[in-house]
């Protein structure tokens, strides 16, 4: 059989694979900020002083790191309307990924919060500093500092498993790559670009979020 | 119409549930079978070898699972071999895992110190010598931990087999959803049976990497 890649039949479905890509922008970038902010919450909890909080947060990190994406997705799309809770696809992906992310970066940022040494929490204190302003200035921003290149690849990780998020109908890239290849028949070279346009998205993404640690953090560099 | 107990759910789910696991272990086996000469050549010393694999490792890393999934199921029919979902699916996973396997194991492989490749080396072992019985049995300690941390990600990633028509747990799953419309138990079951498969792999591997800190710290 004679082999024939044909990408010029990709070209009038040049908007359909741009807007796929904008959702998946769109959810990458959304889960991202909502995930890492459940982590710092999920990571406080699991610090905290009440043991069923404690117990709380490790179930969901457990839960959530044990079992596969897709399924927690079909589960919040499918399962919890049977409550009377009826979502749109995109939101059951928002939320779906924001849920994984928070159980990913719940593990990271503990491990931050616990790089911080308890001699700077206790200085920040001596100086007159309120607990949560030894928190937000003393002990968050340094844990940042520590995790960032984990958390950064964990935030690529969590845009490249957006992929199945298709499976629910949920208008991303993938979901512009099935569109199309139902349409001309050229399943391969649909999945190419779709996946060549993931490939530099992770490349975008991750050069992007290496910038802006090297901003964030830009005292680290030049205390050293 | 046939009723479903909450039994028979669980007992079709739990068939399925075998093939989750049989696929798991050819991706598992076969990523860590094509993965060693990755990490030969990406260890060799020399661009020309390392390079491909380079490439090969950021392509499987920086590309979602299902791409791949569809590239190889789309890709072997249009190269005129006809391939059955669990075959695509066991090929696509095992390049998957020999990917992520040849960056962790370079990552051991390199905080070996170059020391000991010299003495390797001052001992007249070439490269395969000095790999082979210096550098690797010192690599391997370091690479059980992460290496069964991420048969984890292997054991989740066959879900995605599901969507190619493969009938493993998470397809079995839909399809009992299909006819019982009882999403909520069934996806719970399916959730329950997946962690079931990984939670003592990543118990096992945070115990490994606890046990390889004290033996360090020691």
């Amino acid at each position: 059989m004679k082999i024939a890649l044909d990408f010029g039949e990709l070209a009038p479905y040049a908007g359909v694979f741009a807007r796929g890509l904008w959702l998946t922008v769109q959810l990458a970038a959304v889960a991202s900020v909502l995930g890492v902010a459940l982590g710092v919450l999920g990571a406080l909890a699991r610090g905290a002083a009440h043991p069923l909080l404690r117990l709380a947060a490790g179930a969901y990190v457990e839960l959530v790191r044990n079992t596969p994406f897709l399924v927690q997705l079909f589960f919040v799309f499918f399962g919890l309307p049977a409550f009377g809770v009826k979502l749109s696809a995109e939101f059951a992906a928002f939320l779906a990924l924001t849920l994984n992310l928070g159980a990913y970066a719940t593990e990271i940022v503990r491990a931050g919060l616990e790089s911080v040494s308890r001699g700077q929490r206790m200085a920040a204190a001596s100086l007159g500093l309120r607990p949560a302003q030894v928190f937000a200035h003393v002990v968050l921003k340094p844990a940042f500092a520590s995790i960032w290149p984990g958390l950064a690849s964990q935030l690529v990780l969590i845009m490249l498993g957006s992929a199945v998020v298709s499976q629910i109908a949920a208008e991303d890239l993938s979901y512009a790559a099935n569109f199309v290849q139902s349409r001309n028949f050229r399943a391969f070279e649909s999945y190419i670009a779709a996946t060549l346009l993931y490939l530099a998205l992770a490349v975008a993404m991750r050069q992007a979020l290496v910038a802006l640690g090297r901003r964030l953090f830009a005292w680290k560099a030049a205390g050293r | 119409m046939v009723e479903f107990s909450t039994w028979d759910i669980l007992e079709n789910l739990l068939l399925a549930a075998r093939w989750t696991v049989l696929l798991s272990l050819v991706a598992f086996a076969g990523g860590i079978v094509v993965g060693l000469p990755l990490l030969v050549l990406r260890v060799s010393g020399r661009a020309w070898l390392a390079w491909p694999v380079r490439v090969y490792v950021d392509f499987f890393q920086g590309t979602p699972l299902l791409m791949q999934l569809f590239l190889v199921f789309f890709g072997l029919g249009l190269l005129g071999v006809e391939v059955a979902p669990w075959a695509a699916a066991g090929i696509a996973l095992t390049l998957f895992t020999s990917a992520f396997c040849a960056e962790i194991w370079r990552g051991c492989v390199e905080s070996i110190p170059r020391g000991q490749w010299a003495a390797g080396a001052s001992l007249g072992l070439g490269f395969g010598g000095q790999l082979r019985y210096v550098v690797l049995p010192q690599a391997l300690r370091h690479a059980v931990a992460p290496t069964v941390g991420f048969s984890v990600q292997v054991v989740k990633g066959t879900a995605l087999a599901s969507i190619i028509g493969f009938v493993e747990v998470t397809k079995a799953g839909t399809m009992i959803t299909n006819a019982t419309f009882r999403p909520f138990l069934v996806y719970g079951c399916v959730a329950l049976i997946y962690f079931v498969l990984c939670f003592p792999l990543s118990a096992a591997a945070r115990a490994l990497e606890r046990r390889l800190k004290r033996a360090y710290s020691s």
